[in-house]
């Protein structure tokens, strides 16, 4: 399966297969093959939550397959220690002389996707396979339903938007080789979408064998993190600042929500922590998620003469210990 | 393409009241049918109607199959250990919403 680049002399920037897997140069088979199942446990990108995982994943997962087969990692080992992560490296003609890969297959986690530098050194994969791609028998003509993921913004979903995509996709190109194409859609958001919501694009997942018809591809919807508003499914949550003397007399205050601002009573004597419902104010929809805003207490500063003696007289006029139940006297 | 703009791939939304066949959950996750009937017997996917082979599945089957298959592709996980990763991920996702709920 692997096949030898005949272009020789690209500069690449060099990888550092022991750093990534984080092992010394003599790390023994075992110790390789244990730091990679660590590594791929933690970089998995349906498992970590790190907004770079699926690239360290790809990485590691590259790094694992030229230092668990001993002759891609005798020839890599030959290139010498002297090189860092990321510097600009071109292989020396002949580096590979006496080295006979036997290839032995891809992992099939990155099956397709190699940097530059690894392709320098040991040829592309051949047919690699696309990714989603799932044990199937041959006859499938249909091409293969593919899935990603799409960030958005709450705006999107509160104003519906068309959003440019871009997605690598392995293609193969007249000559067998596995290439990656950038391809852009332009994909409308439909109003109200909201996290766990997945779309489906009929007709844009992988390209089908002979006459058969292009797979599917899937989006998986993602928010951004909002600077105001927390999501739950259809539900907007705002956690709002309010005054001592607004919680505890009542007022109305103006409030953001999605669609504007509005007046919203607190009721008196709301404690810290009061969840108030602003009805049909979350995500559009058939059925309109709610807005709930989270009362927030906020202390006003000791920092003159006259607020100092306000909470004076507060300490002498009420009665007030808020670690009455805490057994201490 | 009906969209008026022609550059506009037209997108349909999967929601809570989409299901999938037996056979486009298997198209989708590239997968077979017994693959989808051993992730059933582990309780992995609860069909909506179980008659087989005339399941319904919820659009978050979608998602949890895509996942069973890239675990046991990429980690080697079997189906219980899968079932295991996936239920314990769908806790912490609960937690972290909770804990972000409860932030100051």
């Amino acid at each position: 399966m692997c096949i030898r680049s005949t272009e020789q002399g690209n500069s690449v920037d060099y990888r550092d297969y022991y750093k990534i897997l984080g092992v010394e140069r003599d790390a023994t088979q075992d110790d390789i093959k244990r730091a990679y199942r660590k590594l791929a446990r933690k970089y998995h990108p349906d498992v970590s939550k790190e907004a770079d995982a699926e690239e360290r994943f790809k990485e590691v997962g590259e790094a694992y397959e030229v230092l668990k087969d001993v002759e891609k990692r005798a020839a890599y080992d030959q290139l010498g220690e002297q090189w860092q992560q990321g510097q600009n490296f071109t292989p020396p003609p002949d580096w590979d002389a006496g080295f006979e890969f036997s290839g032995g297959g891809y992992t099939s986690a990155d099956a397709g996707f190699h940097s530059d530098f690894f392709e320098e050194l040991f040829g592309r994969a051949q047919g690699g396979r696309a990714y989603g791609a799932g044990a199937r028998g041959q006859g499938g003509r249909r091409g293969e339903d593919h899935h990603a993921k799409v960030l958005i913004d709450l705006e999107d979903s509160i104003n519906g938007a068309s959003r440019p995509i871009t997605l690598r996709v392995p293609e193969l190109s007249p000559d067998g080789h596995v290439q990656l194409r950038e391809r852009t859609l332009n994909v409308r958001i439909p109003k109200g979408i909201h996290p766990g919501q997945q779309l489906r694009l009929a007709g844009q997942g992988g390209p089908g064998l002979g006459t058969g018809e292009s797979g599917d591809l899937f989006l998986e919807v993602e928010f951004r993190k909002h600077p105001l508003y927390r999501l739950e499914g259809t539900d907007v949550y705002l956690d709002l600042p309010v005054a001592p003397w607004e919680a505890a007399l009542g007022a109305s205050v103006k409030v953001p929500t999605i669609s504007g601002a509005v007046n919203l009573k607190i009721p008196e004597d709301s404690g810290q922590g009061k969840k108030l419902r602003i009805k049909d104010r979350g995500l559009p929809g058939k059925t309109p998620g709610h807005m709930y805003v989270v009362l927030q207490i906020a202390l006003p500063p000791a920092d003159s003469d006259s607020a100092r003696a306000l909470y004076k007289q507060m300490e002498e006029q009420l009665a007030f210990n808020p670690r009455a139940n805490m057994g201490v006297a | 393409m009906t969209d008026k703009d022609q550059n506009t791939t037209h997108a349909e939304l999967i929601d809570e009241r989409t299901t999938f066949t037996l056979a486009e959950l298997c198209r989708a996750c590239s997968v077979e049918g017994e693959y989808i009937e051993a992730m059933i017997e582990h309780g992995i996917l609860e069909p909506l109607s179980d008659r087989r082979p005339h399941y319904a599945f919820s659009a978050a089957s979608l998602r949890r199959t895509r996942v069973t298959v890239s675990l046991q592709r990429d980690l080697g996980v079997n189906l219980p250990g899968a079932a295991l990763a996936l239920d314990l991920l769908e806790r912490i996702a609960e937690l972290d919403a909770q804990l972000e709920r409860t932030k100051p």
